[in-house]
């Protein structure tokens, strides 16, 4: 087991490598770069500009500064923003728990409303629950998040006036009210997000229910005397969690990509909104630098999938 | 006689569908006696994991329904229980196994705790108790070194192995009767043989009933006492093994002996193995009187007037079909 752990990780070395290596060149041949306002800009004089790119190597050849740039990473050195001029790992970790906090309270909601539902409507099959269920799962994963997130700000924040419009990292508040104006805040983007994938987990969870309902050993756990509560829980859900857990995990790299749009729609200071402005101002150490931490995130989860998948299901082993 | 243990009387199980009712079984009459082997035959789609599961009340309903008849228990009616009462007798009274041993345990758990679950539920028995009833019972199964094989998976066994399981499982509260549907239809011949033997050994020890489903007619001669031939829903003979095989009545039944393979003879004369012509008639627009009628050669007009009740021509011997009138 940990044995497989490592290679995994091992495996996964390389990968992040290339990963970095196509990101960087990409970032490079991309047009434009931070100093492309600085020629146009008649007050700063030519030789300055020049002076400036020599110094930030901006035209060494692009495998040249790749290799400074992973050494410098390798020690911990991220640079620092173009733009703020702060350091880029600091900016990070300023942005990241916000996105952190934001994601994993709605896949804790989606997952409080898609198991329940999902196993609901499966062992029901047709019936009135399952047909209302499946419509609105489907309209939940079809309707994009910039557009229910627009809708929830104008009747939410808008016309009700209930909620704050938008999301302010440095709430002015002790104690209590400090959390209840973070809860109040984190209302609107965590249901976005959560009840997208609530959309998707329902439809993936109710079809990994009926996938298993028929199965033999369920007609031999009901043979066996057992309640139909139990032979839905331990036999029936607890197999259908295999595929379900690994979607989840699966997911993740989709769910933070949902997770730059939303909040950028409820200007919530994450990582995403943090990448976006950096896009804009071509501000390429930060854009780097998020993007990296973003694969590294997808290799985790990848990791966690495989983890979580041979722990649930005991026919496959680790070798 | 005394008080069957089973008592199955015209039993109807149908099934509502796009097309229509399927009537799947359509009066059925079953009776096994205490510690006897019964064996159920007949061609596939003829009813008998339908009868069986409608024993157990294993049938989804709907879309199935027991449209008649009554299943008498130990003289109670399984068809007016309530699911609480019948929780009760399932596998606690009545064990079952099905034809498929590769898919009919869980994979996610050991086979150890799929037949603790049993006994702790029906006897109450703690973890550490029902662990070694269930080492026991696989001991008792023939498994080699059940100590340790409790806390493997079922994909750690063969198909013959997890039928073993299978039947430690349904054995495990000391059922008076078990339902075996085709227990080796999916078992290597050499397996099949290891199994049936382990299962008259069973019920020399414990001294269960057996039902047994099979279409094997092999199968039936070697292990049981007495036969129930279905066709088309229905049971159309009832008999001794020795009365069955030395004077079969109903032309179905001699239609089905007439085609066991003989090792001896076929072998050096080649013969051909005599199968029955013709379809089984649709079980959604089953024709009136005898179902056999389009495949009979002895048919005649008074055959499709009325449906031939299931009469007694010999001491426990019963035939449904008018050859036999008096
Ligand atoms: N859920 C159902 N809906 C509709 N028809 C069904 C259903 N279950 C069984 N049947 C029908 O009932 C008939 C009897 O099926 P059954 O499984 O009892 O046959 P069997 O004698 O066990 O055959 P086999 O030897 O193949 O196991 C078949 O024609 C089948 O199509
Ligand atoms: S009743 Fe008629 S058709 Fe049916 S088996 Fe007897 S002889 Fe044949
Ligand atoms: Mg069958």
């Amino acid at each position: 087991m940990s044995q497989y752990l490592i290679r995994r990780i091992l495996i996964a070395l390389p990968s992040l490598l290339g990963i970095s290596l196509v990101l960087f060149t990409v970032l490079a041949l991309a047009p434009g770069d931070p100093f492309g306002e600085l020629a146009q800009n008649p007050a700063v004089p030519p030789e300055v500009a020049a002076s400036l790119r020599e110094k930030f190597g901006m035209d060494d050849p692009i495998w040249e500064r790749y290799v400074k740039w992973l050494t410098q990473m390798l020690q911990g050195n991220w640079g620092f923003s173009f733009v703020s001029r702060v350091d880029v790992d600091v900016l990070i970790m300023q942005r990241l728990p916000t996105t952190l906090i934001v994601i994993g309270s709605s896949q804790i909601l989606a997952l409080l409303v898609a198991l329940p539902v999902g196993v609901y409507a499966a062992v029901r099959p047709y019936s009135l629950f399952d047909q209302i269920a499946t419509t609105l799962a489907f309209i939940g994963f079809s309707l994009p998040t910039f557009f229910t997130g627009l809708m929830l700000i104008l009747i939410f924040s808008i016309t009700l006036d209930w909620l704050p419009f938008v999301y302010q990292s440095n709430v002015e508040a002790t104690g209590l009210a400090f959390y209840w104006e973070h809860f109040k805040q984190s209302i609107m983007p965590v249901s976005v997000l959560g009840l997208f994938q609530a959309g998707v987990l329902t439809r993936f969870v109710r079809s990994a229910v009926l996938d298993v309902v028929r199965l033999d050993f369920v007609t031999t756990a009901r043979a066996k005397g057992l309640r139909e509560r139990a032979v839905i829980v331990k036999h029936i859900v607890r197999n259908a969690m295999i595929p379900v857990v690994t979607l989840v995990a699966l997911q993740m790299p989709a769910v933070f990509g949902g997770a730059v749009v939303t909040e950028q729609i409820f200007r919530v200071p994450g990582i995403g909104s943090l990448l976006i402005a950096a896009i804009l101002a071509n501000d390429t150490p930060v854009i780097m630098a998020v993007t990296f931490v973003f694969a590294c995130l997808v290799i985790l989860f990848n990791l966690i999938a495989d983890l979580l998948y041979g722990w649930l299901d005991p026919r496959i082993s680790y070798r | 006689m005394t008080e069957p243990l089973l008592d199955i009387r015209g039993l109807k199980t149908h099934f509502k569908t796009d097309d229509g009712m399927v009537r799947a079984v359509d009066g059925v009459d079953i009776a096994i006696g205490r510690g006897e082997t019964v064996g159920v035959v007949g061609e596939s789609g003829c009813g008998k994991t339908v009868t069986a599961m409608t024993v157990m009340k294993l049938i989804a309903m709907p879309p199935g329904e027991i449209v008649e008849g009554e299943i008498l228990w130990q003289g109670r009616d399984i068809v007016k229980m309530s699911p609480d009462e019948m929780r009760k007798i399932r596998s606690k009274e009545i064990g079952i196994i099905f034809q498929e041993p590769m898919t009919s345990l869980n994979p996610v758990y050991t086979v150890g705790d799929q037949i603790a679950e049993v006994v702790r539920l029906h006897e109450g028995l703690s973890r550490r108790e029902a662990t070694d009833r269930a080492i026991e019972m696989l001991r008792l199964v023939n498994i080699p070194t059940p100590e340790r094989r409790v806390k493997d998976y079922p994909h750690q066994f063969s198909g013959g192995m997890r039928q073993r399981v299978m039947i430690a499982m349904a054995l495990s509260c000391n059922p008076q009767l078990l339902i075996a549907d085709e227990p080796t239809t999916a078992l290597d011949v050499t397996i099949q043989a290891q199994i049936l033997d382990l299962l008259a050994e069973m019920r020399e020890r414990l001294g269960m009933a057996i039902m047994l489903i099979t279409h094997d007619m092999g199968v039936v001669a070697e292990t049981t006492h007495r036969v129930v031939v279905m066709y088309a829903g229905r049971v159309v003979e009832e008999a001794t093994v020795d009365r069955l095989f030395g004077d079969p009545k109903h032309p179905y039944t001699q239609g089905l002996i007439r085609s066991i393979p003989r090792i001896d003879t076929a072998a050096e004369k080649k013969e051909r193995l005599e199968a029955i012509g013709g379809v089984v008639p649709s079980l959604l627009h089953p024709p009136p009187g005898c179902r056999f009628a389009a495949r009979c050669r002895f048919a005649t007009d008074k055959c499709t007037e009325a449906m031939p009740p299931l009469r007694d021509v010999a001491p426990g011997h019963k035939v449904a079909c008018v050859l036999y009138d008096a």
